[in-house]
């Protein structure tokens, strides 16, 4: 998982730009489906497996970023985020865009040092001196830039939410043998505008059960706000969120699968933020839906830390569910 | 040709979210016979139906919303004063001593303010909030006012269509800037009406919604039922190109041509239709600007998300002042507006053939 998590944590996918993830997971899936296809709204949809219930299993490709406003004379680039962008941090990171620019993220003289200044004080730095030299345009996007590195067997990279959530996805298909049920592997688009993809993905399939894979934040760091979740502690059982509810019967199905098969896991009560798990459990007149999240550190920061084992959790656990009857 | 004197009557008519009928009642009798079909669906929307040639199977919707921001009545007090609440999103230093017309017989009335003689210094530094601002129209009692504008009923803006100087639509060349209510987003409605004067080689199906100023209620229902291949969304949007110290976005700029959305916080626009229409402009010499990212919402945000999802662009007549009594637009961004919306469906169904799916 750690060769395919790398190249999907360093690759470039905004959202709304999907396009380099989506034909990395493409190939990396490929001979893995019985179908492939991408929908009106570029969400990626691999098709295994027959009988059984229509499952739909769903990680959001895209990843926050920023998106330029306006370029001044100078030749500097002005932003706004896509997703949650912190403005704490970003003085000094550098971004990527689609075609490989490079930029420094830079900040006006403050008045005040003590406070966290607004993201219109922030622009970006290609090296241009002036409008004439900068090749890129408003309505570009940009993504956070750093390496993916391994520290033993916890990994840092940006982007982890989700393409941690999209590596799993692959590892559960390339392990699944024999699912018992038709299981739509959904590579969304737009999670972090608002589960956009999510949304009429769920629509188009109509499934009967889904599970939605991200990340989720932990309680385990210097002063963290209290969140019984640890790095290391097992794939994360969604109860809730801030936008929804777990189905009880899919939350109850994914810790019976998790302790029959002696599978690390905890349950997981996230108090802000939530995922496609949210758009897809209210489509149509409603789908049974659980979350399976990966715990991660610094969440929307280019330092995302998560747990090999974790991730590995997270993969078995969706195995065994596909691979069993599924009752509710 | 464009009927100026038609976007002065829909920019007079009054049409609070909720409340169109008027608005649709002006695009309904001018389309009859024009349009092969012409549907007011349950929330409203007029839905007018330009049947194709038959060489394209594709289904385009091109919607525009005909509800305005304004405000609904919520109580009156013994003295014969109409409090209220605004509907959909106005700033409340804009209300002060402004006309507003009351319910469908439009009733005079004026959002009283303390004269000057009587505030104090303190005063005059704050903004009132809209719980503090009331409507006089004239009423001794509360029964008398109530009489007149039950709860709920609405009220609008009263600002008369006028040409700014030098402004003129004389031959085929309009000149010069106009000002007067809700060109948000009347001058849609007035260019989409334009678009449906011709045939294409698609249905075109037409949209007039409602409730956009609300939460995009009416495109979303409209979208669901029409389940088009794609949509353009007509709006008149923020032109913020007031004299400013610093090297900022002036959002859109008037005068500098049809403004076409990337991404606002409604929708990231699909990225095919925002090539077919920089293409067209580029190829037919139409000017265009590209909107500042992430500024507001459209009715695209509510279309792109029905169904199985439907590709959707925003394209825009710059449009300054707006959510305000007066809003003033430039001619010619009209003109190039419905000439490059008309051009690129002209040309979609040769690109969206070959682009088809998202590769």
């Amino acid at each position: 998982m750690k060769d395919t998590l790398r190249k999907l944590c360093e690759a470039y996918g905004p959202s709304g730009n999907e396009g380099q993830v989506r034909d990395l997971i493409r190939s990396e899936i490929e001979g893995l489906a019985d179908s492939v296809r991408v929908d009106a709204l570029g969400n990626l949809i691999a098709v295994k497996g027959s009988g059984g219930h229509r499952v739909m299993l769903a990680a959001h490709m895209d990843e926050i970023g920023v998106i330029i406003t306006h370029i001044d004379e100078n030749g500097f680039l002005r932003f706004a985020p896509v997703g949650g962008v912190w403005t704490l941090g970003l003085s000094g990171r550098r971004v990527a865009f689609a075609d490989g620019t490079i930029g420094a993220i830079g900040l006006e003289k403050l008045d005040d040092r003590d406070r966290v200044p607004a993201m219109a004080k922030f622009y970006i730095d290609i090296g241009a001196s002036k409008k004439d030299e900068v090749h890129l345009k408003v309505g570009d996007m940009a993504v956070m830039t750093r390496p993916f590195v391994t520290n033993g067997g916890r990994w840092i990279g940006k982007a982890m939410d989700n393409r941690a959530g999209c590596a799993v996805l692959i590892e559960t298909m390339r392990r699944l043998k024999a699912p018992k049920h038709e299981v739509a592997f959904v590579f969304t688009t737009q999670e972090e505008v608002g589960l956009r993809g999510a949304t009429t993905s769920a629509f188009g399939l109509d499934p009967e059960i889904a599970v939605a894979v991200d990340v989720t934040g932990t309680g385990d760091t210097p002063k963290a706000a209290p969140m019984a979740v640890s790095l290391g502690e097992g794939a994360a059982i969604k109860v809730r969120d801030g936008g929804m509810l777990a189905h009880l019967g899919v939350k109850d199905l994914l810790v019976q699968r998790a302790e029959e098969n002696g599978i690390a896991y905890q349950l997981e009560v996230l108090e802000g933020g939530t995922t496609d798990g949210r758009a897809i459990q209210t489509s149509r007149a409603g789908v049974p839906t659980g979350v399976v999240s990966v715990p991660t550190r610094y969440i929307h920061s280019p330092s995302e830390m998560i747990d090999e084992r974790d991730a590995e959790a997270c993969a078995s656990l969706l195995v065994v569910l596909l691979e069993n009857d599924i009752t509710l | 040709m464009m009927d100026i004197g038609f976007l002065k009557t829909l920019s007079e008519a009054r049409g609070v979210s909720g409340n169109e009928g008027e608005v649709r009642d002006h695009l309904a009798r001018t389309l009859r016979g024009v349009v092969d079909e012409l549907i007011t669906d349950t929330i409203g929307n007029l839905i007018a139906v330009r049947r194709g040639t038959g060489e394209s199977p594709l289904r385009v919707m091109v919607a525009a919303h005909m509800d305005e921001v304004g405000l609904m009545i919520t109580a009156a007090d013994a003295n014969g004063y109409l409090r209220f609440q605004p509907v959909g999103g106005i700033d409340a230093r804009v209300l002060p001593a402004k006309r507003v017309l009351v319910g469908k017989d439009a009733v005079p009335g004026i959002i009283g303010v303390k004269p000057v003689h009587l505030t104090e210094p303190s005063e005059r530094r704050n903004v009132l909030k809209v719980d503090q601002l009331y409507i006089d129209i004239g009423a001794k009692s509360k029964d008398e006012a109530l009489g007149i504008a039950p709860l709920g009923e609405f009220a609008t803006f009263d600002t008369p269509f006028q040409y700014l100087q030098g402004a003129s639509i004389e031959g085929d060349e309009p000149r010069g800037r106009i000002s007067g209510k809700c060109f948000d987003d009347r001058a849609g409605c007035f260019i989409l009406h334009n678009l449906l004067q011709k045939q294409y080689p698609f249905d075109l199906y037409g949209v007039f919604t409602v409730q956009e100023e609300v939460g995009l209620r009416g495109a979303r229902v409209a979208a669901f039922g029409i389940d088009p291949d794609l949509a353009f969304v007509l709006e008149g949007t923020v032109c913020d190109d007031s004299p400013k110290e610093d090297d900022v976005s002036p959002t859109t700029t008037l005068g500098l041509g049809a403004a076409i959305s990337i991404a606002d916080a409604s929708v990231i626009a699909d990225r095919r239709l925002v090539d077919l229409l920089i293409e067209t402009a580029t190829e037919e010499g139409i000017p265009y600007q590209i909107k500042q990212p992430m500024v507001g919402g459209t009715d695209a945000g509510a279309i792109h998300l029905q169904r199985e999802g439907i590709p959707s662009v925003p394209v825009a007549v710059p449009s300054r002042y707006l959510h305000s009594p007066e809003s003033v637009i430039d001619l010619l961004d009209l003109q190039h507006t419905i000439r490059l919306v008309g051009a690129a469906l002209e040309r979609l169904p040769a690109v969206w053939g070959s682009r088809g799916g998202v590769a």
